[in-house]
């Protein structure tokens, strides 16, 4: 197998005495769609924020596309290419829903505060072409018509929509999306596993995304890592993962002890 | 009051509105993406006022001396921001209100060890205290000036605020600070830009102050900075727009008052304060501002 575009070795995450993650890998190729699943609890999230700056991991390091990130800055790893999206989406209330996605394009603005000022070709030239930019972008998501609407004026399928987006427009080569599905109905469900297909294929992405609804993550995973309690139970596809012992125990568990 | 000096306060009111408006833009933009209200921001005032007449006392020409006091003012503003306030981030709230006037007591009491407390006259130019006589109106050139000036600066930062991908930045890190890093966006140097913007305005609105009320000392960013903060409260502090009315409408009040009550006078900072208090009875949020957790600016 070639060298992964992300890799996670041996990451441990401790809050004080409790310990979110124990000595968890993982790796992720280049163009899959990888899968994090658990129950609540098993330290999905607390991954997220180790690979995009927001934690440092207690032990263990995280490789980003050959290059080592752990205790990497937010904004640094977004720049080297790493989007994410909120499990409780977070836009920016009250801005637009283009405004939203033209902050993501913030640092492909390549304008000064000078330019700004004098108002040099340079910016208008930005301005025009990054804003033409975020309407494709809105396009491809379908919600190009919402543009002027405000962000929590949408509803709750399209304000993930507009989430991803956001995150898409900081150009990355690794999505990190927290449980995308959550909160919609199967009928947006389905609408927003094509749209992640598509993104990924136009814009060559690799996604790892955490998920707890089983029908999307077959749907959409070609392998995926089951988490408990901070550990890796299993690495495989989602075929195998439901007839896994070990993963069956770790959901349902508390039945056999009920 | 006859016409004439009604139009003659309405001018007056309209300068001294300018400032306050200037000085409240400061305060409002730092609580808008800090929800610090930075009781410092006032002797920020000052700093610019002092470093214009220091740097006329050493030679420079009037418009150089007022770069001088405009840049001192940003590199003040920022740095009180890097050495105090970015420590302080994650801490409770309070603890950066209590930094803030601790900055407030240190630069009042660093001028006045290193130039004492004497009120020293403002070096203003002629052109900028001329009388022109309009008819009966009997108008120093700042009256023309200082409005202009100000309505010139405030659309500029409206447009940044608005037009720019700075503006962008930091309307949306007046909601959430965390998500702005995720955008790949420099958060403090964002902040920075706020505090330097908020600065600058500052400094010219003391540059007026010191233009009109032609002394300074090193206390004189208290009473108004307090009253620029009051007209920041007034508007709805977080919203730009909302500081630039509460400045104009603390301005044409006060002026007006003692226009209709000479005997009362002196109890004219007193009235800004009233008046402030009987706004907020009534509607709590200021003029412009909305409920605490929604946008701002």
């Amino acid at each position: 197998m070639s060298q992964p575009i992300l890799s996670v070795e041996n990451v441990t995450m401790r809050f004080g005495g409790v310990t979110a993650i124990d000595h968890l890998s993982f790796a992720v190729q280049k163009g899959e769609i990888y899968g994090l699943i658990g129950p609540n609890g098993a330290g999905k999230t607390t991954i997220f924020n180790n690979i995009t700056g927001n934690y440092i991991p207690t032990e263990g390091r995280i490789v980003f596309d050959g290059k080592e990130i752990t205790g990497t800055k937010p904004n640094k790893v977004v720049d080297l290419g790493i989007a994410r999206t909120f499990q409780n989406i977070r836009l920016f209330k009250s801005m637009s829903v283009l405004e939203n996605v033209l902050i993501g394009y913030h640092n492909r603005m390549h304008y000064t505060y000078f330019e700004a000022i004098f108002r040099l070709p340079r910016y208008w030239g930005y301005e025009k072409r990054i804003k033409a930019r975020a309407m494709e972008l809105l396009e491809e998501f379908g919600i190009a018509d919402l543009a002027d609407t405000e962000a929590t004026a949408l509803s709750y399928g399209n304000q993930r929509k507009v989430e991803i987006a956001r995150a898409v427009a900081t150009d990355p080569k690794l999505l990190l999306l927290d449980e995308p599905a959550a909160g919609m109905n199967p009928s947006e469900t389905e609408d927003l596993s094509i749209i992640i297909h598509k993104i990924k294929k136009d814009f060559d992405l690799t996604i790892l995304l955490i998920e707890h609804d089983m029908k999307f993550v077959n749907n959409m995973c070609d392998r995926l890592t089951v988490l408990d309690y901070g550990e890796n139970i299993f690495v495989g596809t989602p075929a195998d993962a439901i007839v896994d012992e070990k993963v069956i125990t770790a959901y349902l568990g508390e039945f056999k002890h009920a | 009051m006859d016409f004439t000096t009604f139009l003659q306060q309405m001018i007056n009111g309209f300068s001294l509105g300018s400032m306050y408006a200037l000085i409240a833009i400061g305060y409002t933009m730092v609580y808008g993406v800090l929800r610090l209200i930075n009781f410092a921001h006032g002797d920020i005032m000052m700093v610019g006022a002092f470093l214009v007449y220091l740097a006329h006392a050493a030679g420079l020409s009037f418009p150089a001396a007022v770069l001088v006091g405009v840049l001192g003012a940003i590199l003040v503003g920022v740095l009180t921001d890097k050495v105090a306030y970015k420590p302080l981030r994650e801490a409770p709230k309070i603890s950066l209100l209590i930094t803030a006037i601790g900055i407030s007591f240190f630069l009042e009491n660093l001028f006045n060890v290193l130039f004492g407390g004497v009120p020293r006259a403002f070096p203003a130019p002629d052109y900028l205290t001329q009388v022109i006589h309009i008819g009966k109106l009997y108008l120093p050139t700042t009256a023309l000036v200082i409005p202009v000036v100000t309505l010139l600066i405030l659309a500029g930062v409206l447009w940044v605020l608005y037009r720019t991908k700075y503006g962008m930045a930091i309307r949306a890190l007046a909601f959430d600070i965390p998500t702005v890093k995720l955008m790949g966006i420099n958060a403090d140097g964002i902040i920075s830009l706020v505090f330097a913007l908020g600065s600058a305005l500052a400094a010219v609105g003391g540059i007026f102050y010191a233009i009109s009320y032609p002394s300074i000392d090193p206390l004189m960013g208290i009473i108004v900075g307090l009253k620029a903060f009051a007209a920041a409260v007034l508007g709805g502090i977080g919203s730009v727009t909302g500081a630039v009315l509460g400045g104009f409408i603390l301005g044409f009040t006060e002026i007006l008052v003692v226009a209709a009550f000479p005997d009362l006078g002196g109890y004219k900072d007193a009235f800004a304060f009233f008046f402030l208090i009987l706004v907020l009875l009534f509607r709590p949020t200021g003029i412009m501002g909305e409920d605490l957790e929604r946008g701002r600016f």
